[in-house]
């Protein structure tokens, strides 16, 4: 592999797959993945997110062909390769656990899929050398597994499924095992050589800002089904259901009605007071909801909406504030706060925010239980 | 909703992948044929005669008296033996986890949880009847009683006990180990005393476990065959009158039919065991213990519980010393000086000692590692595979463990002397040595598989999928990583097969013709003549073989095993 992919990337595509399971307790059957449609451009890094339980690991495990979809057709590099074992596939996996065979050294761990496929003895030493020199162990070939850290075991887990050259790379959680240091070293790391080989990954996590780091594309997915895709930005500012803003990060949500347009603003009213929002959208009236990060509140003595502080905190890098508008509680992360005013608990004040930093949500009905489990 | 496709897809796979294929449908018909047939073949035969079907041969079987006493002595012993073994047990698994006891009463114990594993089954009779009998070392010269009579109930009863309390204690032992000390430090936290937090969190955390100890003992103890037929005297049990009503009474209807209601009693316990009070003691104590016990260090307790056990320990090492010691005397229960090497010599000048050690060893040294491999495939399939039909391999699989020997013996005579279903097809199989190798593996299978499963549980699912994914097929799978990983569980399987098959006899006892001769049932028929200063001197030899082959495992395992690496890393 020598550090420039000779082999052209892969395209992953997944036609209306479904996986149902069988509910061990009830006996009943249920969709795990429904219905997902998408398509993975080649040397792209797609990310699927979700909470546990919402199909990611498992169409991704459908993709590498430890399960079989019981509807629809998964195409790999144009190809369908749905009848095709997960040894004749052209994925290579690196596992939640790692999975490096503990009876072996780290040359042989990695050397393990290019033994399988009868390469010379110089061919695979050359090989090894150079995937161990990208991922930074090259003095550490001749350790045992067990005696690496568990940031050196990931490196030696990426290395293996590198050096095979497959056509998609496959992740599952990677990252989940490391201390929250090393997973942020690590996702840099795996970006890193990601792009420097022009690989197509795939990547499975449930940690929002893990996802957004690293992907050119992410896919929500919840209850099997995908409730959101597109780049980081597009689904944080921009977020299609009130999951979606949740699960994606910090958010407030205040309900609203329309009252009309202004340039490429929409009018609306919060608890009787007027605000802009930037939507594209063509509402015409009615109830809706206002998505709000909290970064992009300002609280100050005057502004759009008053409101009464219940909570004040000093964070560090921010002064955190929970505020009481009308019914609504408001989450504000007050940036860099040195040298204006703290509010205390009981205050009263208003907040404001820029149209463009709003996004307007149709009322959905959404069921709470399952967003707030992140 | 349709599952078709993906059912479909996996099947597919599955039939790309020939080994696999080959491997399951091997496993089956050998499953079928040597398990699920044999037992199947009994109820056939004992219900199915020249008249159609019908009861009569249960009928006729009950109106016999002797089987209806055999049932009630089977079931009388089996419960005593239970309640003893567990309760014996659970003291010897009490004080090792709980008291600080000194190194050597550990050592002690460590030898009594050994001895049961490397010894023939009936040894314990043997010595009993040495030091307890008529002509005992204990009853007649150090006691003076001349007419001490232990054949029968309390003989069967305390030799089983001595036999399969070992078992319990290292059920118990485990489970003990698994109780997080926090629990029990947060009741003496509360005020309760050691006693009461032993009656008031111990043994209701242990209760489903102390039930499933007593079923296992009690399981073991009526499939029991060679030491009622030692030391039973006229007191019969199920096993003991099956095998008399094939040898004797040449009944072999009426033996298949016993043979049912044996296995019926068997299978409803294990049923119990296995899927009510193993689920319970998950249940309870799935939990690893989060630190280091705190020892009872209190003397009070210390002492008394340390003597108690290094006593009931020392007195079990006697009885199995009493052996080799056996084989030296001159005469036994007559003449002690001086102590001779004759009934060694006899063994192999007049008894034809060497074909007997030569026949088990040969027989057995095949079946092991066929039964190794088969048990380490089995729980393969069973643990990381799936496909249909792995329900039907695991059940079958443990399923032999409830069946006990003599029925299985039973139902090879039935099923393979005229060939199957009496057609005469294979019945050139009877009387060859094959039908005693497939025993010695059906016999061994289940624990093997048993162990081979908790083994590969340990193992991450993922390291297999992750060769799997590297472009390795099933076999290659399997050779390069799972092999490796569990060698040791490999080794130790294949030498516990060995143990147990050359110190089987329950079901070789039936099967076994002239053509082969076999140290266990020699000892067994040196035994019932009384010949026991000859019988010692085979069982010796025996418990020689085995404790060797055991020692030697433990070797390569501490030298060649694949613990040894990690080992050596940790502690770099």
């Amino acid at each position: 592999m020598s550090g420039n992919g000779k082999k052209a990337p892969k395209g992953v595509r997944l036609s209306h797959v479904s996986k149902i399971y069988q509910n061990p307790k009830t006996g009943k059957d249920f969709y795990a993945v429904h219905d997902v449609d998408l398509d993975i451009e080649p040397g792209s890094f797609v990310t699927l997110l979700g909470p546990s339980g919402c199909g990611k690991t498992t169409t991704l495990r459908m993709i590498a062909g430890f399960e079989s979809p019981d509807e629809g057709e998964i195409y790999l590099g144009g190809q369908p390769i749905n009848q095709l074992t997960p040894n004749k596939r052209d994925t290579a996996m690196v596992f939640q656990s790692y999975a490096l065979f503990p009876h072996y050294n780290v040359f042989d761990n990695v050397a393990y899929g290019l033994k399988l496929r009868k390469l010379g003895r110089e061919e695979i030493r050359e090989k090894v050398t150079n995937i161990l020199r990208l991922v930074e162990l090259s003095d550490m070939e001749q350790r045992m597994t067990n005696q690496l850290s568990g940031g050196q075991q990931q490196r030696v887990a990426l290395a293996r499924a590198l050096v095979v050259e497959p056509g998609v790379l496959l992740f599952d959680e990677p990252l989940s095992n490391l201390d929250a240091k090393l997973r942020v070293q690590m996702r840099t790391e795996i970006r890193r050589i990601q792009q420097a080989l022009g690989i197509t990954a795939i990547y499975v996590t449930h940690d929002q800002s893990e996802a957004m780091a690293i992907s050119d594309n992410i896919i929500l997915m919840k209850d099997g089904v995908i409730a959101q895709m597109g780049s980081p930005t597009e689904i944080y500012y921009h977020p299609n259901s009130e999951f979606v803003a949740d699960f994606i990060g910090e958010c407030n949500f205040l309900p609203c009605t329309v009252t009309g347009r202004k340039w490429e603003d929409i009018e609306a009213t919060v608890y009787g007071y007027p605000v802009l929002v930037r939507s594209e959208e063509t509402y015409t009236g009615g109830e809706a909801e206002i998505v709000l990060r909290p970064e992009a509140i300002e609280i100050a003595d005057q502004g759009l909406l008053p409101c009464r502080v219940e909570l004040s905190c000093f964070m560090g890098s921010y002064q955190n504030y929970h505020v009481r508008v009308g019914e609504s509680l408001v989450k504000i992360a007050d940036n860099c706060p040195i040298g204006r005013k703290t509010y205390q608990v009981g205050d009263m004040a208003a907040i404001s925010f820029r149209s463009e930093c709003a996004h307007l949500l149709k009322i959905q009905k959404e069921d709470k239980a399952v967003i707030s489990e992140k | 909703m349709a599952q078709g496709q993906g059912a479909a897809l996996d099947r597919k796979k599955l039939m790309a992948d020939p080994i696999m294929m080959t491997t399951i449908v091997l496993l089956i018909a050998f499953l079928t044929l040597f398990i699920l047939y044999p037992l199947a073949i009994l109820l056939v035969d004992s219900m199915y005669g020249a008249k159609g079907f019908s009861f009569d041969t249960f009928v006729r079987i009950f109106q016999l008296k002797n089987f209806r006493t055999a049932i009630t002595n089977t079931l009388a012993v089996g419960f005593v033996v239970g309640i003893l073994s567990t309760l014996i047990g659970l003291l010897f698994a009490y004080v090792e986890v709980y008291v600080r006891m000194r190194k050597a009463v550990g050592g002690l114990f460590k030898v009594v949880s050994m001895l049961p594993v490397v010894s023939p089954p009936f040894v314990l009779s043997l010595s009993m009847i040495m030091l307890f009998g008529r002509a005992g070392l204990i009853t007649r010269f150090a006691l003076g009683i001349y007419d001490n009579n232990i054949y029968g109930y309390w003989g069967i009863v305390v030799v089983q006990t001595l036999t399969f309390f070992p078992v319990c204690y290292m059920m118990l032992k485990g489970l003990l180990k698994n109780i997080d000390p926090s629990m029990e430090e947060a009741a003496r936290d509360m005020g309760a005393s050691r006693w009461k937090v032993f009656t008031t969190v111990t043994l209701p955390l242990l209760l489903p476990g102390l039930g499933n100890a007593f079923l296992v003992t009690f399981i073991e103890s009526i499939a029991d065959f060679a030491n009622p037929m030692i030391i039973g005297g006229s007191y019969d049990t199920l096993a003991t009158t099956i095998y008399l009503q094939i040898t004797g009474a040449m009944d072999k209807e009426g033996a298949a039919a016993m043979a049912v209601v044996l296995l019926c009693i068997t299978l409803g316990m294990f049923a119990v065991q296995k899927y009510y009070l193993e689920r319970k003691t998950a249940a309870t104590l799935s939990g690893k213990a989060s630190r280091v016990r705190m020892l009872i260090e209190d003397r009070s307790v210390t002492i008394p519980l340390t003597i108690l056990c290094s006593l009931a320990a020392i007195f079990v090492i006697l009885m199995y010393l009493c052996v080799p010691i056996g084989a030296l005397f001159p005469t036994w229960g007559y003449k002690f000086t001086p102590l001779t090497f004759k009934w060694f010599e006899q063994v192999f000048t007049r008894y034809r000692g060497l074909q007997a050690f030569r026949d088990s060893f040969v027989l057995s040294l095949i079946a092991a590692p066929i039964t190794a491999l088969l048990s380490m495939i089995i729980s393969y399939l069973v643990v990381k595979r799936k496909f249909r039909g792995k329900g039907f391999i695991e059940a079958v699989s443990i399923l032999a463990m409830a069946v006990p020997g003599t029925v299985l013996g039973v139902g090879y005579i039935r099923g393979f002397a005229n060939g199957l279903f009496h057609t005469g097809i294979l019945s050139g199989l009877y009387g060859t040595g094959a039908i005693l190798v497939i025993v010695f593996i059906v016999r061994s299978l289940p624990t093997g598989t048993r162990s081979g499963i908790s083994a590969l549980r340990q193992i991450d699912k993922s390291i297999e999928e992750s060769a799997y994914d590297m472009g390795a097929d099933s076999l290659k799978v399997f050779t390069s990583v799972t092999l490796p990983l569990i060698k040791d569980s490999f080794l130790s399987g294949l030498v516990t097969a060995f143990v147990r098959s050359i110190t089987a006899i329950s079901a070789i006892i039936l099967l076994v013709t002239p053509s082969y001769l076999l140290i266990t049932v020699q000892i067994n028929e040196f035994a019932e003549k009384g010949a026991y200063s000859i019988a010692c001197a085979f069982a010796t030899i025996l418990i020689l073989i085995t404790y060797g082959s055991v020692v030697l495992m433990n070797f390569i395992i501490k030298h060649f095993g694949t613990s040894r690496k990690v080992r050596e890393v940790e502690s770099t």
